[in-house]
């Protein structure tokens, strides 16, 4: 836990110079308006003695400054504490991106796909409040708390050992035991969650032939009995869960009676004061605003802290893909390609994704790989972009084995087209550049030309600057496609390596897009990973997986 | 802002008893603070007269009494605001699930079921914090400031006079200088969810950018984003933050001026120790209120979110065709038209239908053929009546389908989807759902005729076997073939089988054709498929193109 914490401030770095101004700002508030409540008891207690209103002066002063002061730092605190969130927002993603970059695609395990990645992100996001809500609440209390302990004390030394001693109770028993509770209620709903979330994706998703068939009545059955088991439990656990805040104001009481009491034996001994009874029994209610926000605070960091476990889990592992400490020069053009009897798997599964596969290209050859899904035809591309390093047998370029070369050069040599290829919520333009972000408008016409596009491209309003959208959603399933292949185009690799260019698309439009396709190349070698026939007449060779 | 959407209100019987309880003990919270305003007063006032704590003890006690009591009623609200929200929530996805299964068991606005599971069950969470936090607040800041300043009136008017002063400026300043930043402060949310977007989307082409050599330029890009939005935030949030500081100020200033003003007339005399005491504790907690309502106001935000978007799915207009009191014709008896029929999909504008002409005459075989995405999955659920046509008729006999009972047409159909459904249980189970009142007989011979005996048989558990979640998985073929036997114990009039043997080896597909020669007999059968084994044993084949029928070859010999 305590290395988690450690290790999620790295990730989450925030300036140490904006750092130290924030807890005393805040404590600075809280004492204040601790000041402002215990001022204006003695204030009210002196006056009722009726003095001459001069002798009251420095109290009703005292009295305004806290009231003025207390909101300018509050202010102050609160600019602070937010420019902290949003620097650290910025450094978490770059952070993460920094150490997710040299993993992607193969070591990111389940997060491969999207879905994932998108709640992965949310955690990184959830980092920005590691700051704010988690660490600097308990901060702030034990710096106000330690002031108004502090003052209690110079007045009366026992009153000010009950005020720590409840602000301790109110401070760390109450959250402890609020993170307990929540705990055990979220252990005991789990299954009924999971057990309701299952019935409803069930009936959710199998609702057509639910409906079909008439079976109706009882699969709602099902989901309101899980409701009605998860709903029990949740009530039942309600009467716990919702105890802390209650608590907290008894435990405030106490500690405020037991200081009076305290307070009065003193005044009736002489010891103190009378005029000081209220002072010091405002003081200790005021300063329980310290101890308020800390079972929130104890909840945001654990939450803050499992976040930051899953991303560290997958940030923290080494990249099995490394340059050579001495690498061999980018080869000249022609040379071939090959995979010699290779074994491959990803990290943590079980069983290889290709084993002992052999293929090779020759300069200018046209090679198709089929094979049906799952049969690792992506994992070959996965292999030659190196993304992943064979567990037996070798990939090589020009008859050296691809560890040999730097990974810029061997993604300079080689490039790939396909269903996995990412288009950018940018512009047709950018999405086209992005291999080579020099190139002049008139070379991207002419990729987008060879991947016959470019006349849908000049109908659209906006024609090169057209948005493509999220995930390229703006356009159609070709079309995509063809920008992909626009965009390989104009990287100008030696070898181009094409992945189910055709997936999702109806018969016509592949058969139409993979001829395009060959038409467009020039002398470079092809390699069409497909599960479809479309295509497979164009070239060289077929070889199957 | 808006504290609770009054259609909560209406629809779920949950939420109102809930406001009763918690004005309830709103009311009481209010007396509460009184009470412990009063005895605090009370206590150091006869302390200030040389009583002595023995004296002071059941006063103390009372005190300690009144803390606890007002522990108490946070505790009730809490509670009460917990079980409210898992009641509406409840409440909430009986209706949702009742409504999808009812009036749109197609998802055609493309929620799944894993989305709606999110909401439904986990959104418990943002719903309790606003149910259990923010209302409570609310309530509490219309009641217990109502009740302070009558008490702070009752024990000394002039005070309560100061305090109405400074109250209606809360309000006043934070309104102005809310509409002074409302623009910049959309602004900046916007700002900020286009920077999510953007990180998700360069994360999510990692792989595209690093197979291009552009993954390390991106870093840079990144850190440069971050900082400018940083810095434009924190300009607005200079303006923002003041909104909040104005409620902070008349908080604090409120106090200390009810302080100086009642000390200075404490020394005149006008006043008595304890009623200035009273009147000071009180006055923090007219405030109080307020402030928390704040806080507490992003539980607001998720919380709202969470039951809009309920409402939302519930009150999303049916897709399913509604139907009418009618009794449908037998298939076996009635002809089935569709007369100029579109569809198109709610979030698309291309339509999948458009203006098809199709006849299925009772006992003929028709063979449904295109390629994908040319609507013939479409045709199958229009006919099942799981979504409704958006222009065009479909007719039974004489009788238009929408004017029908849908669920008793429904029992005159017999339905193998493109991707059959597992539920959760036995594979019997499974079987049976296409009749549930077969016999277990029945259930075998089914899976017989569907080549499913084979690879059930050959199971340990045979047709006791768990499928569906967590149970044993099926090859896409082995499904298949279980929802064919489904479709095949239904004994219905009318059998519609999408694409019956895909994923199918050989073998399982001459028996798949085999077991539909024998349906034929006396029933209308329409096949979706691309196999030609099919195609060649049907009566008539009827070609989809751009949403309607092209070229329809004249019947086949059998």
């Amino acid at each position: 836990m305590k290395s988690t914490l450690l290790r999620a401030l790295a990730l989450a770095p925030a300036p140490r110079s904006r750092l130290l101004l924030v807890a005393p700002r805040g404590a600075l508030a809280v004492a204040f308006g601790v000041g402002l409540m215990a001022t204006a008891g003695y204030l009210i207690s002196r006056a009722a003695e009726r003095p001459a209103v001069l002798s009251l002066m420095v109290a009703i002063v005292a009295v305004r400054f806290f009231g003025m002061a207390r909101p300018i730092v509050r202010y102050l605190e609160r600019l602070v504490s937010h420019d902290i969130a949003l620097g650290v927002l910025g450094g978490a993603r770059t952070r993460f991106y920094e150490g997710i970059e040299p993993l992607a695609p193969a070591q990111l395990g389940v997060y491969r796909t999207g879905d994932l990645l998108s709640r992965m992100v949310a955690d990184v996001d959830a980092l920005q409040n590691l700051h704010l809500r988690g660490l600097q609440p308990p901060l702030v209390a034990l710096l106000a708390g330690a002031v108004s302990v502090g003052a209690a004390v110079v007045f009366e030394p026992i009153a000010g050992a009950l005020l720590a001693a409840g602000l301790l109770v109110g401070g760390l028993a109450i959250p402890a035991l609020g993170r307990w509770i929540a705990a055990r209620t979220a252990r005991r709903q789990a299954a009924g969650r999971g057990r309701l979330c299952s019935e409803l994706v069930e009936l959710i998703d199998t609702a057509p032939e639910i409906a079909a068939y008439g079976g109706e009545r009882a699969a709602l059955a099902r989901v309101s009995e899980a409701d009605r088991a998860l709903v029990a439990i949740e009530r039942r656990d309600a009467l716990s869960a919702g105890a802390t805040d209650g608590l907290g104001v008894v435990i405030t009481g106490a500690t405020v009676c037991g200081v009076l009491a305290v307070a009065i034996a003193a005044s009736a001994a002489g010891k103190l004061d009378f005029v000081l009874i209220a002072a010091l029994g405002l003081l200790a209610m005021a300063s329980f605003e310290a101890v308020i926000p800390l079972p929130a605070s104890a909840r945001e960091l654990s939450s803050t802290l499992a976040a930051a476990g899953r991303i560290l889990e997958l940030t923290g592992q080494e990249p099995a893909v490394r340059d050579p400490e001495d690498p061999l020069a980018a080869p000249s053009w022609p040379f071939a390609i090959a995979l010699e009897h290779v074994r491959a798997r990803y990290p943590l599964q079980p069983v290889p994704a290709i084993d002992d596969v052999c293929l090779r290209l020759d300069p200018g050859e046209r090679v198709a790989l089929v094979g049906p899904s799952g049969a690792g035809k992506t994992t070959v591309a996965n292999l030659l972009l190196r993304f992943l390093d064979p567990e037996q047998g070798r990939v090589t370029m020009a008859g050296h084995d691809l560890r040999s070369y730097r990974q810029e050069d061997v993604r300079r040599a080689i490039s790939v087209a396909g269903q996995e290829s990412h288009l950018f919520s940018a512009s047709i333009r950018d999405n086209v550049c992005l291999a080579c972000p020099d190139a002049g408008d008139e070379e991207v016409e002419q990729a987008l030309r060879r991947a016959r596009i470019w006349e849908s491209v000049c109908r659209l309003p906006e024609g090169l600057s057209t948005h493509v959208g999220e995930q390229g959603r703006e356009l159609s399933g070709g079309q995509r496609q063809r920008i992909v292949l626009a965009r390989a185009l104009l990287a100008d690799s030696p070898v181009l390596v094409l992945d189910e260019p055709t997936a999702h698309l109806d018969p016509g439009t592949a058969a139409e897009l993979v001829r395009d396709v060959f038409a467009a190349v020039r002398g470079q070698t092809v390699l069409l990973i497909t599960h479809r026939d479309e295509g497979l007449d164009l070239v060289d060779r077929v070889v199957s997986l | 802002m808006h504290s609770l959407d009054p259609r909560l209100l209406r629809r779920t019987r949950s939420a109102r008893p809930l406001l009763v309880i918690d004005t309830l003990l709103g009311i009481g919270t209010g007396l509460v603070v009184l009470l412990q305003a009063m005895l605090l007063a009370r206590v150091v006032s006869r302390a200030f007269a040389h009583g002595s704590l023995h004296t002071l003890e059941p006063d103390l006690g009372l005190l300690l009494f009144a803390f606890a009591l007002r522990g108490a009623l946070i505790w009730g609200m809490e509670v009460s605001g917990r079980h409210a929200a898992r009641s509406i929530l409840s409440e909430l996805r009986l209706a949702l699930v009742s409504r999808r299964l009812r009036g749109q068991p197609l998802a055609t606005d493309g929620t799944g079921g894993a989305e709606i599971a999110a909401v439904a069950v986990q959104g418990v969470d943002a719903l309790e914090a606003y149910f259990s936090r923010y209302l409570p607040q609310v309530v509490l800041a219309c009641v217990v400031p109502l009740l302070v300043v009558t008490g702070v009136a009752l024990v000394d008017l002039e005070s309560a006079l100061v305090m109405l002063i400074t109250l209606p400026l809360v309000p006043v300043f934070m309104w102005l200088i809310g509409r002074y930043t409302e623009t910049r402060t959309r602004e900046r949310w916007q700002a900020l969810r286009q920077l999510a977007c953007h990180f998700l989307d360069v994360v999510r082409g990692l792989p595209t950018l690093r197979s291009h050599g552009r993954a390390e330029d991106e870093v840079a890009t990144l850190a440069a984003v971050g900082e400018r939005y940083r810095r434009a935030t924190m300009q607005t949030l200079r303006v923002s933050f003041l909104s909040g500081s104005v409620l902070e100020l008349a908080s604090t200033l409120g106090v200390a001026l009810v302080a100086v003003v009642a000390g200075v007339r404490l020394v005149d005399g006008r006043l008595g120790l304890q009623a200035g005491l009273t009147v000071l504790v009180l006055a923090p907690e007219l405030y109080v209120p307020f402030r928390r309502l704040g806080s507490e106001f992003h539980a607001s935000a998720d919380g709202l979110a969470i039951a809009e978007r309920m409402l939302a799915l519930i009150d999303a207009p049916a897709s399913a065709l509604s139907g009418g009191a009618r009794l449908a014709p037998s298939p076996a008896k009635a002809a089935i038209r569709f007369e100029r029929v579109s569809y198109s999909y709610p979030a698309r504008s291309a339509s999948v239908l458009d203006g098809l002409d199709l006849e299925l005459l009772p006992g003929e075989t028709v063979a449904l053929v295109g390629e994908s995405g040319a609507g013939k999955s479409t045709v199958a659920a229009l006919l099942l009546g799981l979504i409704a046509p958006t222009s065009g008729r479909i007719s039974v006999g004489s009788v238009a389908l929408d004017s029908c009972r849908i669920d008793a047409w429904r029992r005159h159909v017999a339905w193998l989807p493109q991707h059959p459904a597992l539920l959760r249980g036995s594979l019997a189970d499974n079987i049976w759902l296409g009749d549930p009142g077969a016999s277990y007989s029945a259930v075998v011979e089914a899976a017989c005729l569907a080549g499913a005996e084979e690879f059930i048989a050959a199971l340990p558990d045979g047709f006791r076997t768990r499928v569906g979640e967590g149970g044993r998985p099926l090859s896409p073929g082995e499904r298949r073939r279980v929802g064919l036997a489904r479709a095949f114990l239904k004994d219905a009039p009318l059998i519609i089988l999408d694409e019956p043997t895909a994923d199918l080896d050989p073998s399982s597909v001459a028996i798949v054709a085999n077991a539909i020669r024998k349906l034929e007999r006396n029933r209308t059968v329409l096949v979706i498929a691309h196999r030609r084994e099919l195609v060649e044993q049907v009566d008539r084949t009827v070609r989809l193109h751009g949403g309607a029928v092209i070229a329809e070859p004249e019947r086949s010999a059998a």
